[in-house]
């Protein structure tokens, strides 16, 4: 599985394109010799300018050494396993402990009480909640990144494009409770002429209409644009990495066939990043899935399952988690956890989906050239 | 036999030559749309500002088309469509970014000074200004340096496994698994660790719980990144070495990791400064406190992004003043980290040819 | 189809640095023109500056005209998307898009000029690969991504991409340079048989490829290392390689130096 997750690279990383050869090795570059199984090394004699210990003794060193070392390695990734284990088992057993007492459908109940006699609670309202909101974020943030990262990489002058892409670089690391600060202080006052407007305009969709006008625009739309903004840096930051690794010579082909800009960066840049964009965009979209803060400081979340997006209300699973979680009895502790195991399905289909896209696009992807 | 019909079929225009737009055209509809829609947007009486752009940005993309296309020619206006659509999207991008930070700098500017940084919120009535940060900032310094000491080891160990030794079925687990790590939500590490630590083991919240969720959050960053390094180190570099009876363990402290260093050492400190920002796994696990409490093993603690979250909730003019400054001295801690991390990554890059 | 190229007083900078100095030369149309010379002397540079290839480089330009036939390429209303459009190149290093299949390389160019029709670009995609001696060899797996030829076939897919849109121009910067030799014969006799229908420049470093393929030879030639690259003597290629009027072609063709 070499489609791994774009680096979280700054500009310094990037791994430089051995210059020359055209099909640059894909895999690791690994130690030759099986685990385990060192080359028996103590028949050399050890280089003269080398500080050694006497012979006989490096070489019973060298052993526990290795076997010390690659033990210590192992391991590591052992407990990293185990951790991840302990993670999924851990919470699936309280989830189910938690669905067993349920008296709802937790797939389709809207309400939220647990702590009720009996029990009543389901995912339904917030799973909702949660794929919308993170679906505008990806359809408002995912074309403007884009746009943004081909005016870094290829439109800007330079004079603009290095500061701008430091600056986002910046954004992308600015924590997210800060957006949700400036989300409920800043971004939702000035919400409220643009769902007015929407309403008056789009309101036929149903999808704009707003139920009663004038309300504070604590919806899901607005936490849909929140999380836009949050996820935008990071999103540009990993198409316009990929927008620079086109190899020159693919543009230069273009332009000597009499390609206007556009045409250059449709037929060599685009294609060649496009797995790119999309681990970019799936990233965001992980982002946007599991942000608790930013959506917990905008919306005024209430047990509504509508598809008005500018109706106050609704909720999303981390916000749930975020809200709930003080609850005084096991129970709603155990039935937020399986709304957080809902949520941690949510991201990795995602997570999948992007790697079975990228996956079938190989063999056209820009590394096979 | 020359001809003195020279003009014959020729169109006017040559092969070469086309009808352009004037050089300033794209600034001048720009102009036009802007002062465009200020004027709608004032006449029809519309209240907010996005408005107002989203109108002009509408205005300058279709006008520049239609003229293109008249002038120019459709392939040629396509071209500056695309133009004007990514500079459009650059404008949209950095306007809600720019203002975050400029919004964050001026508010926040307010309240920060000595006293917001060595003081605690310890007998400060939530309407009332004055009070401090000093608790919080000292809870999640010791909560992220305890979140590093836990995965930082196993990351690296482990990424060093998956590059240097890893082979077979254990080392596939361990990719997969890292991916999907990598996909946990925040909070759901810090409900994992809520349940299982706070609920099930019945230990009080305290920092350290937190430090345990945020190091679920780091770990496998730190694998990938420093698996990233690893592998650009080049494989002759390791054959040289071990062809010199190197001992394996050796050749990879002392040939491949420092070849590495500094983008392992950048990767670390960006997955810190992510991890500085976290605020839902806090909120579950450290509690928050008023209070100064040094001891991140016993007890609630606070947090910066936990406080901001705390400030934001108490709904009054202090308490935003207070969360405005606690998220710029956050802010000001990430982009050091961020700045520190690139310093080093510049300072240990490979140095170029030789 | 071919038209003649005139460039007089051309030089070219990167930036401050002057990368060739005042070149004036005839290229003929239908011919089969070379440009030789040492590493570093401006020969590829020059030959970038004949379809403004030049100038996608950033912070480089270049002074002096080129005309093509009568029209001065860097006149002020010219389109350098048309001048790039009417003179095509063919690079150093086979580079065919890796994210298209055989056929939409070839396509690429005709697409771009507004042919859409499946039947016609059909055609032109046979023809091209045909005149560019590949059809044979990739007519059963056109649908193929291009990356997966040898470098030989990619090279001459190239070319087949560079002549499908039917430019007056064909710029050649290198073409063999990363080929083995057999990959090098065949598109050599490409050349020749190109040359029937376009105007052929090429860049080469190997001199016995010069005399070979090309009618006329120009060498170029820098005073010392940092001088920019000038243009020594431009002649039939037989006289160039027999009897040089310059003292330096001499002996840089008879190997002396470079």
């Amino acid at each position: 599985m070499d489609t791994s997750p774009p680096r979280i690279s700054p500009r310094a990383e990037p791994a430089p394109p051995p210059s020359g050869r055209p099909d640059r090795p894909q895999g690791p570059p690994l130690g030759q010799e099986p685990r385990d199984n060192q080359p028996d090394t103590g028949g050399t004699p050890p280089p003269t300018d080398r500080p050694a210990p006497p012979p006989t003794e490096s070489r019973g060193r060298v052993r526990i050494g290795d076997r010390v070392f690659s033990g210590a390695a192992r391991g590591s990734g052992i407990v990293l396993l185990a951790v991840m284990a302990a993670i999924a088992g851990f919470l699936t057993l309280r989830a189910v402990d938690a669905l067993g007492k349920n008296e709802g459908n937790f797939l389709t109940t809207f309400e939220w009480t647990p702590n009720a006699e009996p029990p009543v609670f389901g995912v339904a309202v917030i799973a909702f909640g949660t794929v919308v909101s993170a679906l505008i974020a990806m359809i408002i943030a995912v074309p403007i990144a884009v746009g943004v990262a081909l005016f870094v990489s290829h439109y800007a002058p330079r004079r603009i494009a290095q500061p701008v892409a430091y600056l986002i670089d910046l954004l992308a690391a600015v924590p997210s409770i800060v957006y949700g600060l400036w989300g409920a202080l800043f971004l939702v006052p000035h919400m409220i002429g643009l769902t007015t407007w929407l309403d008056a305009y789009l309101g036929w969709t149903h999808v704009f209409d707003q139920t009663s006008t004038g309300v504070t625009p604590r919806n899901l739309f607005t936490a849909g644009v929140l999380l836009a903004v949050m996820i935008l840096p990071i999103v540009t930051n990993v198409s316009r990495e990929v927008f620079l690794q086109v190899p020159r010579m693919h543009e230069e082909a273009a332009l000597a066939l009499g390609a206007t800009r556009w045409e250059v960066i449709r037929t060599a840049v685009l294609p060649f990043g496009r797995s790119g964009v999309i681990s970019a965009s799936m990233l965001g979209l992980g982002r946007a899935l599991g942000e608790t803060m930013a959506v917990a400081t905008v919306l005024s979340s209430s047990p509504v399952l509508s598809l008005k997006i500018l109706d106050p209300g609704g909720g999303t699973i981390a916000q749930n988690i975020a809200a709930n979680f003080g609850e005084a009895q096991p129970i709603g502790r155990d039935a937020l956890v399986a709304s957080g195991l809902v949520l941690f399905l949510i991201t990795l289909l995602v997570n999948g989906a992007a790697r079975l896209i990228i996956a079938r696009r190989k063999e056209y992807s820009g590394a096979n050239a | 036999m020359s001809t003195t019909t020279k003009p014959t079929v020729t169109p006017p225009a040559s092969v070469l030559t086309q009808r352009r737009l004037p050089r300033w055209a794209p600034a001048a509809t720009a102009l036009g749309a802007v002062v465009a829609g200020i004027g709608i947007g004032a006449g029809a009486g519309l209240t907010s500002e996005i408005q107002w752009g989203l109108i002009a940005a509408l205005l300058f993309v279709g006008a520049l088309h239609v003229l293109s296309t008249r002038v120019e020619g459709s392939r040629k206006a396509k071209d500056r469509l695309a133009t004007s659509l990514v500079w459009v999207c650059f404008i949209l991008a950095v306007i809600p970014l720019v203002s975050l930070l400029e919004y964050t700098i001026r508010k926040g500017a307010k309240v920060l000074d000595g006293y917001f940084l060595t003081h605690s919120m310890n007998g400060v009535a939530t309407i009332e200004p004055g009070g401090g940060v000093y608790h919080s900032l000292l809870g999640t310094l010791e909560q992220v340096a305890l979140a590093t000491l836990i995965s930082a080891p196993i990351g690296l160990l482990t990424a060093i496994y998956l590059v240097e030794y890893g082979r077979g079925p254990l080392a596939k687990a361990v990719t997969f698994f890292v991916d999907v790590m990598t996909g946990i939500p925040s909070i759901v590490a810090g409900l994992f660790v809520l349940s299982f630590w706070i609920i099930w083991l019945d230990f009080s919240f305290s920092g350290f719980a937190g430090s345990m969720a945020l190091s679920i959050l780091m770990m496998p960053v730190v694998v990938r990144s420093t698996e990233e390094m690893l592998k650009l180190v080049p494989n002759e570099l390791r054959e040289a070495s071990l062809a010199l009876g190197v001992p394996k363990w050796r050749t990879i402290l002392k040939v491949v990791l420092p070849t590495a260093v500094g983008g392992i050492v950048t990767g670390l400190m960006l997955a810190v400064a992510r991890i500085t920002g976290e605020t839902a796994p806090v909120l579950l696990l450290v509690y928050g406190a008023a209070t100064i409490n040094t001891n991140p093993f016993d007890g609630a603690q606070d947090s910066l992004p936990l406080y901001i979250f705390q400030q934001w909730k108490n709904g009054n003019e202090p308490s935003y003043d207070r969360a405005w400054a606690a998220a710029l001295v956050l802010i000001a801690l990430v982009m050091a980290l961020n700045l520190l991390a690139r310093g080093v990554a510049r300072w240990k890059a490979p140095k170029p040819g030789h | 189809m071919a038209k003649r190229i005139d460039v007089s007083g051309l030089t070219a900078y990167y930036g401050k640095t002057k990368a060739i100095e005042d070149i004036s030369m005839t290229v003929e149309p239908r011919s089969v023109t070379a440009f030789i010379g040492p590493s570093g002397c401006g020969k590829s540079t020059f030959l970038r500056t004949l379809n403004r290839m030049h100038e996608v480089i950033p912070h480089a330009t270049v002074s002096g005209t080129v005309l093509l036939d009568d029209e001065n390429l860097y006149g002020p209303d010219v389109d350098p998307v048309a001048v790039r459009r009417t003179i095509g190149m063919v690079f150093q290093r086979p580079n065919p898009f890796p994210t298209m299949s055989i056929y939409d390389n070839v396509a690429a160019g005709l697409k771009l000029n507004g042919i859409r029709r499946r039947g016609e670009l059909d055609a032109l995609v046979e023809k091209s690969l045909r005149s560019a001696n590949l059809w044979n060899e990739v007519k059963d797996r056109l649908n193929k991504p291009g990356a997966g030829l040898s470098g030989g076939q990619q090279q001459r897919l190239c070319i087949a991409r560079a002549i499908a849109v039917e430019p007056e121009v064909l710029l050649m910067d290198e073409p063999c340079s990363a080929l083995d030799p057999i990959s090098t014969l065949a598109i050599e006799d490409l050349i020749s048989e190109l040359k029937e229908r376009f105007t052929i420049v090429i860049v080469t470093h190997n001199m016995q490829q010069a005399a070979r393929v090309s009618d006329r030879t120009a060498f170029f030639n820098l005073a010392a290392v940092g001088q920019p690259g000038r243009l020594i003597e431009i002649d039939a290629t037989e006289r160039i390689f027999s009897n040089p009027t310059v003292q330096a072609t001499e002996d840089y063709i008879s190997g002396r130096f470079g």
